[in-house]
């Protein structure tokens, strides 16, 4: 079979990884610069028997989103800034109800309806806290097209693997961009489906940790296993309880499952890091700016290296102590917000090392100008 | 309640949170009752509640049960229908959660005749914050957030449903039960979105606060309210102040969604493949 070269959008990406991925269900209320994902899954899922809705509201396209994954179909839902506030709901629903299911976040400027067709990076908080109380997620950025299908392929393994949402968290420019993509054979490209119950299980319990690993097998509403669903605390058998040890016990599993499987979830990319005297962490589209500057800082000799986080949480401490064996001095995250990201660098870093943002907020990229500008501004500095 | 229906119900969890004389149970009794003389089958029957003291009747009761959000029970239901429609979906929700939270699910569910069943715990108030007024509270009631009397005007459910779109349209009450189970079994077999409004009381927190006496008097007082549909169409408006108005308001044939939808499916695979 020939390579299938395409020129695709990232928007246009994100629907062919997630059909790829088995995606069959897709709920979703048209935002700005999400809403082709919609308008391309509404054209495209019915061709392979999968399900388009738009629903009346935000909240609705996340909460029929969880409904069709709970009849077992693999799910996904996009929007943007205000939408993502408005999910958030029933985003905290499948966090403790453990239901898979993707979320795809076009980031744009905010805050409230702010710079509909402009680029940020603003939601890097909300998406590990937006939703009410201590919950599991996985949040997942990619910097190019290609990166978009690969990544929202992953999404809805991570989401199948551990029963969690998977948030995708893009922003405007890599949703509406044009690349030349080469997408893999369909045969080369992993599928992870959610756990199923043994046979041998007679009694089901759907909350049950059966194999010790924090990951539970779900049976699919219809499947002949009738079981309960809420959004209250739950014991075992899913039915609601204050107990306070079933609520610790509940709570220290959803965590542990994610926490436990840091080395499988995280995923993050180095260049130039071994000698590198500073290292700029970003992650996104900034990426690419950062990239750039990185690649003609070295071409005039300084020594500068590049983190580029692919997943945002869980947050790789790992390779942030990893760079505590290299030469590096100096931090400098790189990110379109006010330096969301770079609290979290900070205290990673246990003062190791001096930690400096550069960030942009008025809904234009990061340059490769302004990356090397803050580069000699930190080495001056030092 | 007969021994043969007793497998409808997780009775491990039993007993219910409910308070003594609340005619939730009676609702529940009912539509257990309306699945068992249609014969369906237990694990393909799926019931989505959202959030109050009706919504935790799924939590009893042995079938796919999904206690979701606040108001969000239909936007659950809607996908669960989609992804599957050999299941029968049945939503069970109060009148906040429906008609104040949930109200725009409500409205675009019915909208879209999507062959979901909607059976409403009209107990006129907010049971589980214990007695704030609902969209459903009567104008002139008492509640704890109108201390001073409910100036809010109150929806008709059934009207609500009819107009937005709803192909089966009834009210029961608590007090008339085999009415109630046989307008149960009647939406379950509609196909299409079908809305059930059940007047139910609440004597702790609306029975109280209005002074309406024991459950045994309020359940009398909707005997003496109620009147059929029927005759209600023969009365004004000033004749039908204060009355219920009982029994099926609409029953239509039109496209139900998901059966559409698989009409798109076709549609869209018969079409260009390249394109």
């Amino acid at each position: 079979m020939s390579k299938k070269i395409m020129l695709l959008q990232g928007n246009e990406a994100c629907v062919e990884g997630a059909l790829a991925a088995g995606m069959r269900f897709y709920a979703g209320y048209p935002i700005t610069p999400s809403t082709e994902i919609a308008e391309i899954s509404a054209e495209k899922l019915p061709k392979v028997g999968g399900k388009f809705i738009q629903m009346e509201d935000e909240l609705a396209s996340m909460g029929a989103v969880i409904g069709a994954s709970l009849a077992g179909l693999k799910s996904m839902t996009a929007t943007s800034g205000p939408g993502f506030s408005l999910k958030q709901e029933n985003i905290g629903f499948a966090c403790l109800t453990e239901v898979p299911c993707v979320v795809v976040n076009v980031q744009r400027g905010g805050p409230s309806t702010g710079l509909p067709t402009l680029p940020a990076q603003g939601d890097v908080m909300q998406t590990r806290w937006g939703t009410h109380g201590d919950h599991p997620i996985i949040v997942i950025s990619p910097f190019s097209v290609r990166e978009v299908y690969d990544m929202t392929i992953r999404a809805f393994n991570l989401s199948e693997k551990y029963r969690v949402p998977c948030i995708l968290l893009m922003d405007e420019v890599v949703a509406h961009m044009r690349e030349r993509v080469e997408l893999p054979e369909k045969s080369s490209i992993d599928i992870i489906n959610r756990k199923k119950i043994k046979p041998t299980i007679l009694d089901y319990k759907p909350y049950m940790d059966y194999d010790g690993d924090c990951i539970l097998p779900m049976a699919n509403f219809g499947e002949g296993i009738p079981y309960h669903v809420t959004g209250l605390i739950h014991d075992i058998s899913g039915s609601p309880s204050s107990d306070q040890k079933v609520t610790k016990t509940l709570l220290n599993r959803l965590m542990s499952k994610i926490y436990n499987n840091v080395a499988d979830i995280i995923e993050y990319e180095k260049i130039y890091t071994e000698d590198a005297e500073t290292v700029i962490v970003t992650f996104g589209t900034t990426a690419r700016s950062v990239l750039r500057a990185v690649c003609l800082l070295r071409q005039e000799g300084l020594k500068i290296g590049l983190l580029r986080l692919k997943t945002i949480w869980p947050f790789a401490h790992m390779a942030i102590k990893e760079l505590t064996q290299t030469p590096v001095k100096n931090l400098i995250v790189a990110e379109m917000n006010y330096g969301q990201l770079m609290e979290t660098v900070k205290a990673s870093a246990e003062g190791a090392f001096s930690v400096y943002g550069l960030n942009k907020y008025n809904g234009e990229l990061i340059t490769p100008q302004e990356v090397i500008d803050k580069v000699k501004e930190v080495a001056e500095r030092a | 309640m007969r021994k043969e229906l007793q497998k409808y119900f997780r009775n491990d969890k039993l007993p219910h949170i409910w308070c003594p004389g609340c005619g939730h149970g009676i609702i529940t009794g009912a539509v257990i009752r309306a699945i068992d003389n249609l014969n369906l089958e237990q694990s393909k029957i799926c019931i989505v509640s959202g959030i109050g003291c009706s919504s935790r009747a799924p939590g009893y009761m042995n079938f796919n049960t999904l206690h979701t959000t606040h108001g969000r029970a239909l936007a659950f239901a809607t996908g669960i229908k989609m992804a599957n429609h050999d299941l029968k979906v049945i939503v069970l929700t109060g009148d906040g959660d429906c008609s104040a939270i949930g109200g725009n699910h409500f409205i675009h569910a019915a909208r879209r005749n999507i062959d979901i069943t909607t059976i409403v715990f009209n107990n006129s108030i907010y049971g589980m914050t214990s007695g704030q007024y609902s969209p459903m509270t009567p104008k002139g009631a008492f509640a704890t957030t109108a201390p001073y009397g409910n100036i809010d005007r109150n929806f008709d459910l059934c009207k609500l449903g009819q107009s937005a779109g709803a192909t089966y349209v009834a009210r029961g009450t608590v007090y008339h039960v085999p009415q109630l189970i046989k307008l149960i079994e009647k939406a379950l077999k509609h196909k299409g979105f079908s809305l059930i409004d059940v007047v139910d009381i609440c004597p702790t927190y609306f029975g109280r606060r209005n002074k309406m006496g024991s459950p045994v008097i309020m359940m009398e007082k909707i005997r003496e309210m109620s009147i059929t549909a029927k005759t209600a169409a023969k009365l004004s408006p000033e004749e039908l102040s204060g009355k219920i108005v009982i029994g099926e308001f609409c029953e239509e044939k039109a496209p139900e969604y998901t059966k559409e939808y698989n009409k798109i499916i076709k549609k869209a695979q018969g079409g260009n493949q390249n394109g």
